[in-house]
């Protein structure tokens, strides 16, 4: 499998034309999806804190975000005389262009079984129904979610005040950290799937339910990536970046008018984008049983449906958790998710490689584990060690950011 | 190929002035940031030359980390909004030879490895032929086999630098 059949016949402008569509699609999904997504966050917090949420605009306050919108619009513009203009005027893109990037490379439908490859005919062109399929798509998804930091770190150095900075610098920690354990749970599905292209990721997925990648690569890399996602999407419990409580507002203080609305149109962008990958990545993406009907329908109804189970999740916890101390979180990235991920990325080329030589299966299991359960176990008596050789008080060292700027 | 070389001489333009401006500008965030560009516009360039998984690389770790890590220490340190008068060394000329010089070795390998060889043309290769010669595959390939010795001393060094790293940051 070799990439989007659209360009296998040369080039042309029907190939444009579809190309430039499939984005504005895929735009529009994105940016109507943040309107309800918003309106949904809102409703759900509200009715797990026993409140009504927005019911004033529109049918079950459904205009809400709508009206919030142009009211951004028409605020004054504010820009704070010390802020690094050219800087401060930026930021805010760098924000909402990844968070729309990384979305082109989700498939959001398609039929993988039965011999399909998931194409749909378009004007007598086969395409895929995702806006891009670039042969290094995993790596590109990492590489979008490292320049989204760019807009919270750039955003908070700029506005030239002090809240914003603190917050841009724990956001940078907090990303760079968990990129890491990210990156490394997704190794373990590449693994399993033999490609770096979404599409084929999916494709590989498309059997019964035991190829979902959740299932396949036994949850742990899908538990890390789930934590390290929220993490990297500064989403609750880990929105130390803009801690309310603590730094007014963080990166995004000394914004106002729509600059503001575009940091909170990626915020939820990431969102709904993070959880199409997750499903995409681990969930099989549109991959589910036809009931009747034609099959294509039913692919984009069951992407749409694990998406919504996801989007309702990622507001349950913000509703549920408090939020992590700044040390608890850096343990929790550093010193459990890239170990345990790291680890299980082991066991699986272990399991994996024992499957292409053909050795005893339950003996590679077995033998695989308990390696994988002995450096765990020395990994966490190393730590033990070091602790107690520091001197042993109950929460560590406090991390360097926190404890020299906070 | 006419495209290619408008797109190349696009990119080739940015990324020098980008790097002038790296060590004109006089703030430091700044410079950073103009670091960006000139990276941005080489993994651009790897695009070009279908080096997807290279490209894709460059933007990950040294947009991804590297520059992050340099903007987070000048954050962490001296966040100076405006212009710093303090940025400028006599060092200038000392910097302009050993440009000069890296310029001219790296000049003089190109033209005595490559000379007048052209790459050959994409017209007739088909996609497979394409993802097995350059594809991420045929990289990850290369490396473990071809290039497995120099592949595991960088892995050392690396290790080497990481742990000098916490040694020097550790104070007791």
């Amino acid at each position: 499998m070799t990439g989007d059949p659209l360009f296998a016949d040369g080039f042309d402008w029907v190939v444009l034309a579809i190309l430039v569509a499939k984005a504005v699609i895929g735009f529009t999904i994105v940016v109507v999806g943040v309107i309800f997504m918003i309106w949904f966050e809102r409703k759900v917090v509200a009715d797990m804190q026993n409140r009504i949420g927005p019911n004033r605009a529109g049918r079950w306050g459904l205009g809400q975000t709508l009206a919030d919108g142009i009211k951004l619009i028409f605020k004054e513009d504010l820009k704070p005389d010390r802020a690094d203009k050219p800087v401060f005027r930026l930021a805010p893109y760098l924000s909402v262009v990844p968070a729309f990037l990384t979305f082109t490379i989700v498939p959001i439908g398609g039929v993988f079984t039965g011999g399909n490859d998931g194409g749909v005919e378009l004007f007598g062109r086969r395409t895929w129904m995702q806006v891009a399929d670039p042969p290094v798509g995993v790596l590109f998804l990492l590489a979008m979610s490292s320049i989204a930091v760019y807009g919270i770190m750039l955003a908070g150095w700029s506005s030239g005040s002090k809240y914003p900075l603190l917050g841009s610098v724990r956001a940078t920690a907090q990303m760079v950290s968990y990129e890491a354990a990210l990156g490394l749970s997704v190794v373990a599905v590449v693994l399993l799937s033999g490609s770096l292209s979404t599409h084929d990721i999916v494709a590989a997925q498309a059997g019964s339910i035991f190829d979902w990648n959740v299932i396949a690569t036994a949850a742990v890399p899908f538990v890390v990536f789930c934590v390290a996602a929220t993490a990297e999407l500064n989403r609750p419990p880990f929105d130390l970046v803009e801690a309310e409580q603590e730094l007014v507002g963080g990166f995004h203080t000394e914004y106002s008018s729509i600059r503001f609305g575009m940091f909170y149109l990626a915020e939820f962008m990431n969102t709904i984008t993070m959880s199409a990958i997750i499903v995409t990545l681990f969930l099989g993406g549109p991959a589910g049983p036809v009931l009747f009907g034609p099959p294509l329908i039913w692919g984009t109804l069951w992407f749409t449906l694990k998406l919504l189970v996801f989007l309702f999740i990622f507001v349950w916890l913000r509703a549920t958790l408090p939020r992590y101390r700044y040390d608890q979180l850096m343990d929790l990235g550093w010193k459990r998710l890239i170990p345990l991920s790291l680890g299980w990325l082991l066991v699986i080329g272990a399991i994996s490689i024992g499957r292409d030589a053909g050795w005893n299966r339950p003996l590679t299991l077995v033998g695989a584990f308990s390696l994988g359960v002995i450096s765990w176990a020395a990994l966490i008596g190393a730590m033990r060690v070091a602790k107690l050789r520091r001197g042993g008080d109950e929460f560590g060292e406090l991390s360097t950011a926190t404890e020299r700027v906070g | 190929m006419i495209a290619q070389n408008i797109a190349f001489a696009i990119l080739a333009l940015v990324a020098t002035l980008a790097a002038l401006r790296v060590v004109t500008t006089r703030n430091v965030v700044h410079a950073a940031l103009y670091l960006v560009v000139v990276l941005a516009s080489v993994g651009a360039l790897y695009v070009l030359l279908a080096a997807e998984f290279v490209a894709a690389v460059q933007i990950l770790i040294y947009i991804g980390a590297i520059v992050v890590l340099f903007l987070f220490g000048i954050m962490l340190t001296r966040a100076t909004i405006g212009v710093e008068s303090d940025l400028d060394n006599d060092q200038r000329w000392i910097a302009a030879i050993t440009g000069l010089f890296l310029l001219g070795v790296l000049t003089f390998v190109l033209v005595e490895s490559f000379g007048d060889d052209q790459l050959p043309g994409l017209a007739g290769v088909s996609r497979e032929e394409l993802t097995a010669q350059r594809g991420t595959g045929a990289v990850g390939d290369a490396i473990f086999s071809t290039y497995l010795v120099p592949f595991e001393v960088i892995s050392v060094l690396l290790l080497a630098a990481l742990v000098g790293a916490i040694v020097l940051a550790r104070r007791d």
